[in-house]
């Protein structure tokens, strides 16, 4: 088994009514918990507030966020088992965030023999 | 709330549940107190004590283990809100009540016990109001209840209402304690008044939490819910308008509660299926009886002898052998009636019983005997457990003083002394 970082990009859009929030966690609960049942979860992560701050290059300035474009903005992660890559990606195509026309970016966890 | 939230944080943190609760009522007081009470008031604590749960969840999820089933959707904000969302849910809610109830009925602990701490979670009564339940004081009863919880919560977890062998054995105790409850209400020796309309209502609002779940709307437990019915029917006639006690024979049957009693009569046919005669079915039968006379002469009287003879061989007790004996006096005269009281065996514990002395003043009385009467009012008097109580027995006693016989020798005595 290896481990793969789920980063969730996009799929936010405009303002949503209390009950489709309410809908949209239900649907991220049932497929968390999908994935933790098979035994794939390795830490659930968590979501990230859009908001934030950009510290950057040898000057370190500090920029308030957005620093992407929304589309591309990393909502939230997950840290997953699988057995390769391909099983990883087939996982994360019941992400709730697809449905919205966002992305599942799926990374292997670099192993480092020191 | 406690049952909810003791479901989320765990049986062995119940004391943090509580205190959520707690603050919630808190913060009710407080924004109340400024802006008025909202439109729906149990939504806006529900949901006050859900935030005050998520935010203590965040807060302690690395100190202190929860509920072990829950802790993998409240490590992850993901899961967290939703998870807790569902939790407070009101189905799930509902489920909590019962498991609570049957949490409280464990083995381990006495029967009073398991009824204090029923009353304490889930009926949400301060420990006052529970020591006065009991005819006890506060200090015994913090006791009694600080001991239960840490029993309560001592157990791994809470019970297991979805195991169908657990349930069905632990239901007896269940229906046991909710049986009690409800007799602490109806004919409870609170010493402020005589009947604690509010523990029967508590009895009754659990008792149909009982029958919602499917292993728990059994026979029996639709019996006891139609004894509670028919004796609850019978409340609003058991206080006159000047809140005394008034007896079976003088209550005004044009006050007690027409839709419960047929609702009683609906649950006890439903209690009629499978083989199983409990003490409930015999109790719910004695109460239908009653409730179903237009007036006390209309009473069949015959009908609830049987009933008690049967009551006797299932649950032999001093105190429904009174309550046959007194039948038995209804149906066959005072002569009879006097006779079963004094055959009943063991009387002892019954002598400290007012209603068994008022019993026998009665008969006496109806044998026309009022200085024997007038000897067992007094003796009942003595044992008054509450104003109400006092004042129908000295009504009694006065009955007896009243009596033609006595004035007649009274009048003999003054002219003996003249002359």
């Amino acid at each position: 088994m290896s481990q793969f970082l789920y980063l969730y990009r996009g799929g936010r859009n405009g303002n949503p009514s209390p009950e489709q929030v309410q809908q949209v966690m239900q649907k991220w609960i049932t497929w968390l918990k999908s994935l933790a049942d098979q035994g794939h979860i390795k830490d659930q992560g968590q979501p990230l507030e859009p908001s934030g701050k950009l510290v950057k290059g040898r000057s370190k300035t500090v920029t308030d966020g957005p620093f992407a474009e929304a589309k591309d903005i990393v909502g939230g992660y997950t840290l997953i088992e699988a057995r390769d890559i391909n099983e990883a990606v087939e996982l994360s195509k019941g992400c709730p965030a697809l449905e919205s026309d966002g992305a599942v970016e799926v990374r292997p966890i670099m192993v480092m023999n020191l | 709330m406690v049952a909810t939230l003791t479901r989320i944080f765990g049986v062995h943190n119940l004391a943090l549940a509580e205190d959520v609760v707690q603050d919630a009522f808190c913060r009710a007081l407080e924004v109340w107190k400024l802006r008025g009470a909202p439109e729906n008031p149990s939504a806006w604590l529900m949901a006050t004590a859900k935030n005050r749960a998520l935010d203590v969840l965040r807060r302690e999820r690395t100190a202190r283990i929860f509920e072990p089933e829950l802790s993998r959707f409240l490590q992850s904000e993901w899961t967290l809100a939703p998870a807790v969302q569902e939790l407070f849910a009101a189905d799930a809610i509902k489920d909590d009540l019962l498991r609570m109830m049957f949490s409280c009925c464990q083995p381990r602990l006495s029967v009073e016990a398991q009824v204090t701490l029923i009353l304490h979670i889930l009926c949400g009564f301060s420990v006052d109001e529970v020591a006065n339940a009991f005819v006890s004081t506060h200090s015994a009863t913090e006791k009694r209840i600080t001991r239960a919880k840490k029993v309560l919560a001592g157990s791994k977890r809470l019970f297991d209402v979805t195991r169908a062998d657990d349930f069905l054995v632990r239901l007896p105790a269940v229906q046991r304690a909710l049986y009690l409850l409800f007799n602490e209400g109806y004919h409870g020796a609170s010493p402020e008044s005589a009947i604690r309309a509010d523990l029967c209502r508590e009895a009754m609002r659990l008792t149909a939490v009982l029958l919602e779940h499917p292993l728990g709307a059994v026979p029996a437990t639709f019996a006891l819910a139609a004894m509670m019915c028919f004796h609850a029917a019978r409340l609003p006639g058991r206080l006159d308008a000047s809140g005394n006690l008034s007896s079976l024979f003088e209550q005004d049957r044009s006050q007690w509660d027409r839709e419960l009693v047929a609702e009683g009569v609906r649950l006890l046919d439903l209690s009629a299926e499978g083989r199983e005669l409990t003490e409930y079915h015999l109790e719910a039968g004695i109460a239908r009886v009653h409730a179903l006379a237009q007036r006390a002469e209309e009473t069949d009287w015959d009908g609830i002898v049987s009933l008690y003879d049967l009551l006797m061989k299932v649950r032999p007790s001093p105190v429904i052998a009174l309550n046959r004996a007194i039948a038995i006096g209804q149906k066959d005269g005072p002569d009879r009636g006097l006779d079963a009281i004094h055959r009943i065996g063991d009387p002892e514990r019954l002598k400290r019983y007012p209603f068994y002395h008022a019993a026998l003043g009665e008969f006496e009385l109806r044998r026309g005997r009022h200085t024997k009467a007038n000897e067992h009012f007094r003796a009942a008097l003595k044992l008054a457990r509450n104003p109400a109580e006092r004042r129908y027995l000295e009504g009694r006693v006065s009955a007896c003083d009243n009596s033609p016989s006595k004035t007649a020798r009274t009048k003999h005595s003054k002219l003996a002394s003249v002359s």
